[in-house]
C-alpha cells in the first residue's frame, strides 16, 4: 500500500518580488512539476504568490533540536557583536 | 553533548515550555500522549473538512446562478486544501497520511458529526456557511494559538479563509429570508434541522468531555466546550433575529445577570447515535469517501508510473 504513496514535497512561496522565499508547509505529489501544480492550487488560491520553489522532504538536512544549545549558545555570550554593547559620547551622530 | 535526562525531567521541561508559550515543533522532545491526542485531533479534523465537501457538493451542479455557483466552487476547494494543511500537520507528527485516511474509511476515526446530516434544500448551503463555518470558526480561533507549531500555523491560514465561507452562507440565508414567503420559509426550515446539530459541533458538556483537562493543559485547547458553544450561541441569535429568522428553541431567553443567553437541553442521545455511526447519512459519506480512493487509485498509480519513466530518461 506504502508502496504507491507519492513522495513529500515542502513548498516555499515567495509573496512578492524582493522578498525571501518562505515556507508554507508541504504536500505529496508524484514529482517536482505536479508538486509546483498542487502548491498552486493549494497554497496561493488568494494570490499568496509570485514564485514557488518545492524540494522534497526527504533532501532536507535539519539541526536537532538536542544540539540546539551547543550551536546556538555560543552566540548569546558574544554581545559585542552588536552595536548596543558600545558607549557613543554624546554629540555624537550618524553612527 | 546531550546528556540523558529522566522522563520526568523532560516532561518537567516540556510543560514548562508549554508555560512559557514556546511552541512545540515537530523534532522536539513531546510526551507519547501529547502526540497521540494531537495526532487523534489533528486527523478527526482534518477527516472533517474532507467529509465536509460532500453535503455542499450535493448541491455545486444546482446553484440557482453561476455567481453561487462559482462560489460554492471555491468555498469547497478551500475545504480540501484546509483538509490537506490538517494532513500535513498530522504528518509532522509522525502519522501515515495513507494509514490515517484509511482510519477514517475503516470506521475507526471519527470527524465532525454535523456532516452526517442531508442537505435537502438550497437554504442548506447558505445555513452551512452561516451556521457550520461559523461554529468551525469560533472552535478554530483559539487553535491558532495552539501549542504545537505547525497546527497552529494550519489553522492561522483557515481561519484567513474561513470568513469568506461564513460570509457568503450568511448571504445566502439573507436573500432568502427577505425573499417571498416560501423562500423565507424554505430558510427557516433550513434553520430547524441545523441549529441543535451545529451546537452539538462543540462537543459533549465539560462535564463529560474526557480530553479537556489534560488538553488545555497543553494549551492543544484554550476554551471548553460549553465555553465555546456559549459564545456561539450568543454570537448568532442577534444575527437570527436581524433577518426575520426564529431560532427553533423555546427555551431560549436572555440572562440579565449572566449578560448571555439561556438555551434549551442538547439531545445528546442524537449526538450519542450520530458519533457512532447512526446518523441519517454516516454510510453514505463513508461510501463516498472509500469510493472516491478506490476510483483515483489507477490516477494515482499512473502519475507515479510516468514519473518513474520521466526519471529514467532523464538519467540517460
Ligand atoms: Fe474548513
Ligand atoms: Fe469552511
Amino acid at each position: 500500500m506504502s508502496q504507491a504513496e507519492w513522495p513529500l514535497f515542502e513548498v516555499f512561496i515567495r509573496s512578492k518580488n524582493g522578498l525571501n522565499h518562505k515556507h508554507v508547509g508541504s504536500l505529496r505529489a508524484a514529482d517536482e512539476e505536479m508538486a509546483i501544480q498542487n502548491a498552486r492550487d493549494v497554497y496561493t488560491r488568494r494570490s499568496e504568490g509570485v514564485s514557488i520553489w518545492v524540494v522534497q522532504s526527504s533532501l532536507i538536512t535539519a539541526s536537532d533540536p538536542q544540539d540546539a544549545d551547543a550551536l546556538f549558545e555560543p552566540a548569546d555570550s558574544k554581545i559585542y557583536r552588536h552595536p548596543t554593547f558600545y558607549d557613543v559620547p554624546d554629540g555624537i551622530s550618524h553612527m | 553533548m546531550s546528556q540523558e535526562l529522566s522522563i520526568e525531567e523532560l516532561e518537567k521541561r516540556f510543560q514548562e515550555k508549554i508555560d512559557a508559550e514556546i511552541k512545540i515543533e515537530p523534532n522536539d522532545w513531546m510526551p507519547d500522549d501529547y502526540r497521540k491526542t494531537l495526532i487523534r485531533q489533528i486527523s478527526q479534523h482534518a477527516h472533517s473538512e474532507i467529509v465536509g465537501m460532500l453535503p455542499e457538493g450535493n448541491w455545486i451542479t444546482r446553484a440557482p446562478s453561476l455567481r453561487r455557483k462559482a462560489v460554492l466552487l471555491a468555498k469547497v476547494q478551500d475545504e480540501a486544501g484546509h483538509g490537506l494543511y490538517l494532513y500535513s500537520a498530522a504528518e509532522t507528527l509522525g502519522a501515515d497520511r495513507e494509514e490515517t485516511i484509511d482510519d477514517l474509511h475503516s470506521g475507526k476515526a471519527k470527524y465532525s458529526s454535523i456532516f452526517n446530516y442531508p442537505t435537502l434544500s438550497w437554504a442548506d448551503m447558505g445555513t452551512i456557511g452561516w451556521l457550520v463555518d461559523g461554529a468551525a470558526i469560533m472552535n478554530q480561533v483559539p487553535l491558532c494559538r495552539c501549542s504545537y507549531g505547525p497546527y497552529a500555523r494550519a489553522m492561522v491560514r483557515v481561519c484567513k479563509e474561513e470568513s469568506f465561507h461564513q460570509r457568503q452562507g450568511f448571504e445566502i440565508v439573507t436573500k432568502l429570508a427577505q425573499g417571498t414567503p416560501e423562500q423565507k420559509e424554505m430558510a427557516q426550515d433550513s434553520l430547524n434541522r441545523w441549529w441543535w446539530p451545529s451546537l452539538m459541533m462543540f462537543g459533549p458538556s465539560d462535564a463529560d468531555s474526557q480530553h479537556t483537562a489534560q488538553s488545555m493543559k497543553w494549551k492543544i485547547k484554550r476554551n471548553t466546550n460549553d465555553d465555546l458553544r456559549q459564545q456561539f450561541v450568543d454570537i448568532t441569535v442577534p444575527q437570527a433575529e436581524l433577518i426575520g429568522l426564529t431560532i427553533p428553541d423555546p427555551d431560549l431567553k436572555w440572562n440579565e445577570e449572566r449578560q448571555s443567553y439561556d438555551f434549551g437541553e442538547i439531545n445528546w442521545d442524537e449526538f450519542n447515535q450520530v458519533i457512532r455511526g447512526n446518523g441519517p447519512c454516516n454510510k453514505k459519506r463513508i461510501e463516498d469517501r472509500r469510493n472516491a480512493k478506490e476510483n483515483g487509485k489507477w490516477v494515482r498509480e499512473a502519475a507515479l508510473a510516468h514519473a518513474e519513466k520521466r526519471k529514467m530518461k532523464k538519467a540517460v
